[in-house]
């Protein structure tokens, strides 16, 4: 594995305390260029508050830098798809506004949209097989269609690193097939996808690379190499009975 | 001491009863994070009032305040009713029911020349703690409130353990047979009753700040429920107590012949309290990392 | 007679004050529709509230200047920082509890402030305070050209502003994570939101007065979400109603004896309101 200046995403010492609860203690990784990553652990291990440390949404201590930089000026680059529950679905926008609000760092934000930019919010939209639902009101659809609009935001947004938080919780089967064919295309087309996982029994099916995290960083790498009982029982603790290779 | 027996003491006793009255349910509107229910319950009073004297030509205390109560349980279902129909947050339902409702008190008040009699806006507003003495007897709100007070205190002692579980954690306290939804209307009632009860008192603005400000003040200092109980009607008494005393007596101590509104100085120095435990609280915290 | 007001035919004052009603209507719904959006209806109730004891000071300031106190831009500065004073405590003490409590706490001891400093100024006699507690409910009875002028261009200031701001004002209420990320200041965006519907309460304790303000933001606000499924539409449907309720609402009270302006506003915009629900509301509710 070649790491350090084909690194998308470097992440050294993450620490993070909510008032006496350390929810990161020291958290370490590397995510090279054009990989894709499932960032797996047990409930409370600090998964999401990893992706949000990282994009610097929540203070933590520690390095980060993503292309060689430091995050903040590269934010153009990132996009990040939220846990679903996020955002109030009676909110009074259409789908394709959804997508436009990715695309605001091109026409700066008290430009006017012209249809160049509808254009390509609709090819984003088309690439999620969600062109037909357009004009729908966000809150008209299901969670896996919502879902896949804001994967489409982040697709409008033309980012090269893409930090998912439970893309597939609770979605249907025809979403995430969906989602998991688009983000595979984007990785092949040089991007680096990190994406918060939690059914241990599709990310050798759909990862390539696995960082296994418990406050810390309990293994990293490839998943034919790092996805073992060994390291399994080390994150979740012995309770967990479960073959990866199955 | 004669004068301040007569004079000075019943307006005390009142606005501490009033206060402890609002404080008891206002723990726990804190704690469902429904505060500002208060604040739309003392704003429809006025309305109900106005109806009840429309309706029976009577100005006794026990029409008005059933028809500030009626006024308080209608808004009451409309703020859920719109909450629900209209699909919004409660705190905008909560805003379109009780300006609805004050603004057409204020009409009725203006255009049936009930303005004249007895009532009028400002009064609702600030109350009138400071005409509430002892002239011969003691000014029904005494006995009113003190009646109020001791039933809400009652009321909470029995349905003490359910309505905690209810408001700590609803949806389990529902699994347990917790009747949530009756200790829920319970408490919009209670809260109801004692805003109603206070606002013929100390008027509207001293109702809110008695429900919101000594409850969220004791909760930054405490940290198990019934010493927030204790300590916020603690603080209820006091901020009653030294507003009363600031507000009839300050000006005197400096020279100038007049006295402040005492509502207002009882929400202002609740409301300095609240300012000194949040200090207070965030220093602690500092202090602890 | 009412026909006579609705044409502006009423005289010069009533149609001054329908004019003037209608654009600080239309200012009104279009920051209430981005106020509710960001869920912080109530926010502007503590912030009318706790105009009053900026009144009470200015006057005060006013007075031992050497004034009379009624000088209506000295009064509005005043009310601004007090209300700028109190948006900032709710912040303040949001950090340590659930914002509803903050706001009510704000709203009561800071409006009891200011009713301190009302009695204050009526011990003193000093200044003309007659007519100063008109700041709560309204009155539109006395209003000058000038006032109108203030009202309206300061109205459209207001209008001009959201629509200026209504892109990055959207992503923060929509996803204020999102917006982060996109290189929008959730907070910067939150401070211009309020100082917009600072404006609106400013210009609208002359006609609703502090009490009322926070109905002209937010029910056409609401009524317009049922109506809209963009932010856009949103905005311009609540800046519609807004509009036509202080329009009407103004004519209707200048031609019928003793009904008070704000109020009657207030009561147009919750019948659109029930209209709205009873035509859109959702059918489970």
């Amino acid at each position: 594995m070649q790491a350090g200046a084909e690194a998308a995403l470097q992440v050294q010492g993450l620490t993070l305390r909510y008032n006496d609860v350390l929810a990161l203690d020291g958290a370490s990784a590397t995510f090279p260029s054009g990989s894709m990553t499932a960032i797996i652990g047990p409930n409370g291990a600090g998964k999401s508050t990893f992706l949000k440390s990282v994009l610097g949404l929540v203070e933590a201590e520690g390095q980060v830098s993503a292309f060689g930089g430091p995050v903040a000026k590269v934010m153009a680059r990132i996009a990040y798809v939220p846990q679903r529950a996020a955002v109030d679905w009676s909110f009074p926008v259409r789908v394709i506004d959804v997508v436009l609000m990715g695309c605001y760092r091109k026409t700066g934000l008290l430009g006017r949209i012209d249809r160049r930019m509808t254009a390509h919010a609709m090819a984003a939209l088309a690439r999620v097989g969600m062109q037909d639902f357009a004009r729908r009101q966000i809150g008209a659809l299901s969670g896996g269609q919502q879902q896949r609009v804001f994967l489409a935001r982040a697709l409008a947004q033309g980012a090269d690193l893409i930090l998912l938080d439970e893309p597939f919780a609770g979605v249907d089967a025809a979403t995430e097939a969906a989602i998991i064919g688009v983000l595979k295309s984007l990785r092949d087309g040089g991007a680096t996808i990190i994406a918060v996982h939690h059914d241990l029994s599709t990310v050798a099916a759909y990862f390539d690379r696995v960082l296994l995290l418990n406050r810390r960083t309990v293994a990293e790498g490839a998943v034919a190499e790092t996805f073992t009982r060994t390291a399994l029982a080390q994150a979740y603790g012995p309770a967990l009975i479960l073959d990866p290779a199955a | 001491m004669d004068e301040f027996l007569y004079l000075s003491l019943p307006p005390m006793v009142i606005a501490s009863l009033a206060a402890i009255a609002c404080v008891l349910p206002g723990n726990f509107l804190l704690l469902s994070r429904r505060a500002m229910l208060g604040d739309a319950m003392s704003h429809v009073v006025l309305p109900g009032i106005v109806v009840a004297f429309l309706l029976t030509g009577s100005g006794s205390g026990v029409v008005m305040g059933a028809g500030a109560l009626a006024a308080a349980g209608l808004s009451a279902v409309m703020i859920e009713w719109v909450t629900r129909r209209a699909g919004i947050e409660p705190g905008a339902a909560m805003a379109v029911v009780f300006t609805t409702m004050f603004a057409l008190g204020v009409v009725l008040l203006e255009t049936t020349g009930t303005s004249g009699v007895h009532l009028d806006v400002e009064h609702a507003l600030y109350g009138n703690l400071e005409s509430l003495i002892w002239l011969g007897s003691a000014p029904p709100e005494l006995l009113r409130l003190t009646l109020i007070a001791a039933g809400l205190a009652l009321a909470l002692r029995l349905v003490w353990r359910p309505l905690v579980l209810a408001t700590f954690d609803p949806v389990f306290a529902q699994t347990q047979g917790v009747p949530v939804a009756w200790l829920r209307a319970g408490l919009t009632a209670a809260t109801a009753l004692a805003a109603v009860a206070a606002f013929q008192a100390v008027g509207s603005i001293l109702t809110i700040a008695m429900l919101i400000c000594p409850a969220a003040t004791a909760r930054l200092l405490t940290r198990t429920l019934p010493a927030q109980l204790a300590v916020s009607l603690g603080f209820a008494i006091a901020s009653a107590l030294l507003g009363y005393v600031l507000a009839g007596y300050a000006p005197l101590w400096i020279g100038l012949p007049f006295t402040l509104s005492a509502s207002g100085m009882i929400a202002t120095v609740s409301g300095l309290m609240l300012a000194a435990a949040a200090l207070i609280a965030s220093q602690r915290a500092r202090a602890a990392l | 007679m009412i026909w006579q007001a609705l044409l502006l035919q009423g005289g010069y004052n009533a149609a001054l004050v329908s004019i003037g009603a209608a654009l600080l209507g239309a200012s009104a719904g279009a920051a209430g529709a981005f106020l509710t959006l960001r869920r912080r209806a109530l926010m502007s109730d503590a912030m009318a509230h706790a105009t009053l004891p900026g009144i009470g000071l200015a006057f005060l300031a006013m007075v031992a200047l050497g004034g009379d106190g009624r000088f209506l831009p000295g009064l509005m500065l005043g009310a601004a920082l007090t209300a700028a004073a109190g948006l900032w405590a709710v912040q303040r003490l949001a950090r340590q509890m659930h914002e509803d409590a903050a706001t009510g706490a704000v709203l009561a001891s800071f409006y009891g402030a200011g009713i301190v400093l009302l009695t204050l100024i009526q011990g003193l006699g000093a200044g003309r305070p007659a007519g100063l507690e008109t700041v709560l409910l309204g009155s539109t009875a006395g209003m000058l050209r000038a006032d109108a002028l203030v009202i309206g261009f300061g109205g459209l200031a207001v209008t001009c502003a959201l629509w200026a701001l209504s892109r990055p004002l959207a992503m923060v209420a929509f996803d204020p994570l999102h917006a982060r990320m996109m290189g929008v200041n959730p907070r910067q965006m939150d401070a211009a939101l309020m100082a917009l519907v600072l404006a609106v309460v400013l210009v609208g304790l002359n006609v609703t007065g502090l009490i009322l303000i926070v109905a002209l933001l937010v029910t056409p606000a609401v009524s317009a979400r049922m109506w809209s499924t963009t932010v856009t539409g949103t905005a311009s449907v609540s800046a519609l109603i807004g509009a036509a309720c202080g329009y009407f609402g103004a004519a209707i009270s200048a031609s019928v004896p003793d009904l008070p302006t704000g109020p009657v506003i207030v009561l147009l915009a919750a019948g659109v309101f029930v209209l709205t629900l009873l035509i859109r509301g959702r059918a489970d509710g």
